[in-house]
């Protein structure tokens, strides 16, 4: 059967972007976003995932079609911000990052407002159950927490029932509740089959919500895959941490020496080794062989072994293969 | 640690689809709303059974003008500043002029016999400031108080003067004695010749009939420039601006929906004023009612143009407060608010005509004061419709919805 898909081949996205550029003109101009390419699928939870500053927002932003890109082609549901604007925004629904909604207002009366706009809509009450804050309906915006207030911000993003939804950073400065509860919703939104782009700058949230996701360092996509195709891109499931000094010398080494390195990523299955000070990270996939052959060998050296941790590789672990950084709110676990 | 593992399964587990997988479904479906975009509603719908779009009946305008209403009646502060501020300083300075104690009286005489013989002996007196009017022209510096007692020839068929003035107010019974005293001591013969005090109390003519005008026009002033510009520039740092500009809200709906809000806040506001003054001090509007509304809103908008071009780039307080302080002070101090602005110097009349304010209080007293029809103020209309029309055109050029 002959498909017409070859002949819309952007129809085939959520979003489409290609080549994307913006330069803000300053002096010396700043390239937020130097040439990015992504294509998001219908029903994808697709998340942006970087450190602060990465030019996530500002992607996300053109993709709203709130900032003019200075290169490159965008197409959202099929359609060009240029000729469509308003059928776009008809169709999709967006949370920005420190949205600050009138503190005068009730929950109900923000989330009417907002309903307000669009030709079509859930009601209110649908729209505050959908992030669970019906019981607040009255409640001023002033008196909710910053967990509600951010839920707030998704019921006006969502009260369109869009097919669409920007969420950027939508549990940055959450208590770990609030952050669960949050997931919770947009776990319920992605089961919908909405498609969703999201940004944060936690790692364990993207692992947990995406489909997808695309790293961002410095305007540019660093990584893009599924989080596990991420983490296994590393060659191994588990990381070992830990620091090894010399017996020889039994004062602080500074720095682990580069033949000893060699020497580890020798063990079996290890594939990559790094070391950060006097701090050394393998990743590997046969956990017990290697920690049986790690202790074997700081046997054998008459080396003394501590700080020895072990877990599951995460996406934090990707990114600081790729950027030698850590990310900002990621504690090491 | 095995556990750590087995949740990382559970995790790709949970995620629904294999992205390998997905492009095909999406073609699928995609295609359809290609064939038909009115199928949007059944593909939405058919993906969860909470997705009951409905057709929205609001009117974005009326939701925001209600939006703005209810935010502004739960600031205690901003009622006060509307509602309140004005009415003290009603009650503040109408009560400061109505004791005012004024050695030095300016008074006029107008032309006829005997006038520069008189004008001659009352100018030698220092406590008295005398010029020569013709008898309309004093009837009207008399009115609006830039004089506070006429001296006139008696009516046909008597010999001597008629004095004019306002029994209510102290400055003309001051100015009778000191008029007295200073005849009796260049002891010429127009000493001898009888005169008429005539009560001369034309409504209108007391400093708190000029002053009410001038409060209605800075509280419009003041309207425009804090309840219109101060309030989008707060939007705009919240980044709400920027959150409606992400909706299909039409832009001309929201300017729209925040210059009717104010307009509304605006009504009560001038009624108060009105009433409150009508029953402390007996200040009635002489004119067309119908009149004097149409200007209120010609006011309201021409401020609340003024409001949005001052708003329309400011991305901090620091900078509002100090674009609204520059388009206020100007206006304060010179378009007469409190004082005419004749008292200063000839050659600032015409620039101080061209302030938006100046226009509109011009008409404003015509209309108010001296019971004028404001179509007899032709030049100060269209400077008001110029404003209005030139603010609010170079507000929309130049407005930044985000930064």
């Amino acid at each position: 059967m002959l498909h017409s898909v070859a002949a819309q081949p952007d129809q085939a996205f959520a979003i489409d972007c290609r080549g994307l550029r913006k330069t803000y003109p300053t002096r010396p101009p700043v390239e937020a976003v130097q040439g990015v390419d992504l294509q998001v699928h219908y029903g994808e939870c697709f998340g942006v995932l970087g450190p602060n500053g990465a030019g996530k927002t500002t992607t996300m932003e053109i993709l709203e079609g709130l900032l003019p890109a200075t290169a490159g082609q965008v197409r959202v549901l099929g359609r060009s911000w240029d000729s469509d604007a308003r059928e776009i925004r008809q169709r999709i629904g967006v949370s920005l990052q420190e949205t600050i909604l009138s503190d005068d207002l009730t929950v109900q009366e923000t989330v009417r407002l907002f309903r307000s706009f669009y030709r079509q809509a859930w009601t209110v009450d649908q729209a505050l159950a959908s992030v669970s804050l019906q019981e607040k309906a009255n409640a001023r915006v002033n008196k909710l927490s910053g967990g509600q207030k951010q839920r707030l911000a998704v019921a006006c993003a969502v009260v369109s029932d869009p097919e669409l939804l920007f969420l950027d950073e939508p549990t940055t400065g959450l208590d770990p509740t609030s952050r669960r509860e949050v997931w919770e919703i947009i776990g319920r939104l992605r089961a919908q089959g909405r498609t969703i782009l999201l940004t944060t700058h936690y790692m364990d949230e993207a692992q947990r919500l995406c489909d997808r996701v695309a790293i961002f360092d410095q305007g540019q996509v660093i990584a893009l895959g599924t989080p596990e195709q991420l983490i296994r891109s590393l060659g191994g499931d588990h990381i070992v941490r830990f620091t090894c000094a010399p017996v020889a010398t039994p004062q602080q080494v500074e720095v682990a020496e580069e033949p000893w390195l060699e020497r580890l990523r020798q063990l079996p299955t290890v594939s990559l080794v790094e070391a950060e000070g006097a701090e050394i990270r393998l990743a590997c996939q046969h956990l017990p062989a290697v920690l049986t052959a790690l202790i074997d060998l700081v046997r054998q050296e008459g080396r003394v072994l501590s700080d020895l941790v072990t877990r599951g590789a995460t996406l934090d672990d990707v990114f600081i293969h790729l950027t030698g950084k850590r990310l900002e709110g990621t504690p090491e676990s | 640690m095995e556990q750590g593992r087995a949740t990382a399964d559970n995790a790709a587990a949970s995620q629904n689809v294999a992205p390998a997988t997905l492009p095909a479904t999406t073609r699928s479906r995609t295609d359809s709303a290609a064939r038909d975009s009115a199928t949007r509603d059944t593909e939405t719908s058919g993906v969860g059974s909470a997705s009951s779009g409905q057709a929205v009946v609001d009117w974005p305008i009326l939701v925001l003008v209600r939006t703005r209403l209810i935010e502004f009646t739960r600031k205690p502060a901003a009622v006060f500043w509307t509602y309140v501020f004005p009415l003290v300083m009603m009650f503040i300075l109408g009560s400061a002029f109505r004791s005012q104690g004024n050695t030095h009286s300016e008074i006029g005489v107008v032309t006829g016999p005997q006038q520069a013989e008189l004008v001659d002996q009352l100018s030698d007196s220092p406590e008295l400031k005398v010029s020569s009017l013709s008898p309309a022209d004093g009837l009207n510096q008399l009115r609006a108080g830039r004089i506070v007692l006429l001296i006139r020839p008696a009516p046909e068929g008597t010999v001597g003067w008629e004095f004019l003035y306002d029994p209510a107010r102290g400055g003309g019974r001051l100015a009778e004695l000191q008029i007295s005293e200073q005849l009796r001591e260049s002891h010429g013969t127009l000493e001898r010749l009888p005169i008429i005090t005539t009560p001369y109390s034309e409504p209108g003519g007391r400093y708190i009939d000029f002053l009410i005008p001038g409060l209605i026009g800075m509280t419009l002033l003041g309207g425009g420039l804090w309840g219109v510009g101060y309030a989008i520039v707060d939007m705009r740092i919240r980044k709400l601006l920027k959150r409606y500009l992400a909706t299909p809200m039409r832009r001309s709906d929201f300017l729209l929906g925040i210059v009717f809000s104010r307009l509304l806040f605006m009504f009560p506001q001038v009624a108060m004023i009105l009433v409150a003054s009508y029953f402390a001090f007996s200040v009635k509007i002489h004119g067309s009612g119908l009149e004097f509304a149409g200007l209120v809103i010609l006011g309201g908008l021409q401020f609340a143009g003024v409001g949005l071009l001052v708003a329309s780039r400011a991305k901090s307080m620091e900078t509002m407060s100090g674009l609204i302080n520059l388009a206020m002070l100007p206006m304060w101090t010179l378009s007469g608010i409190f004082f005419s602005y004749q008292n200063f110097p000839e050659f600032l009349h015409w620039p101080i005509r061209l302030l938006p304010l100046t226009s509109l209080l011009d008409v404003l007293r015509g209309v108010m004061l001296d019971g004028a029809s404001c179509w007899s103020f032709p030049i100060e209309l269209s400077l008001v419709a110029a404003w209005t029309i030139g603010t609010f055109s170079l507000a929309l050029y130049l407005f930044r919805w985000s930064d």
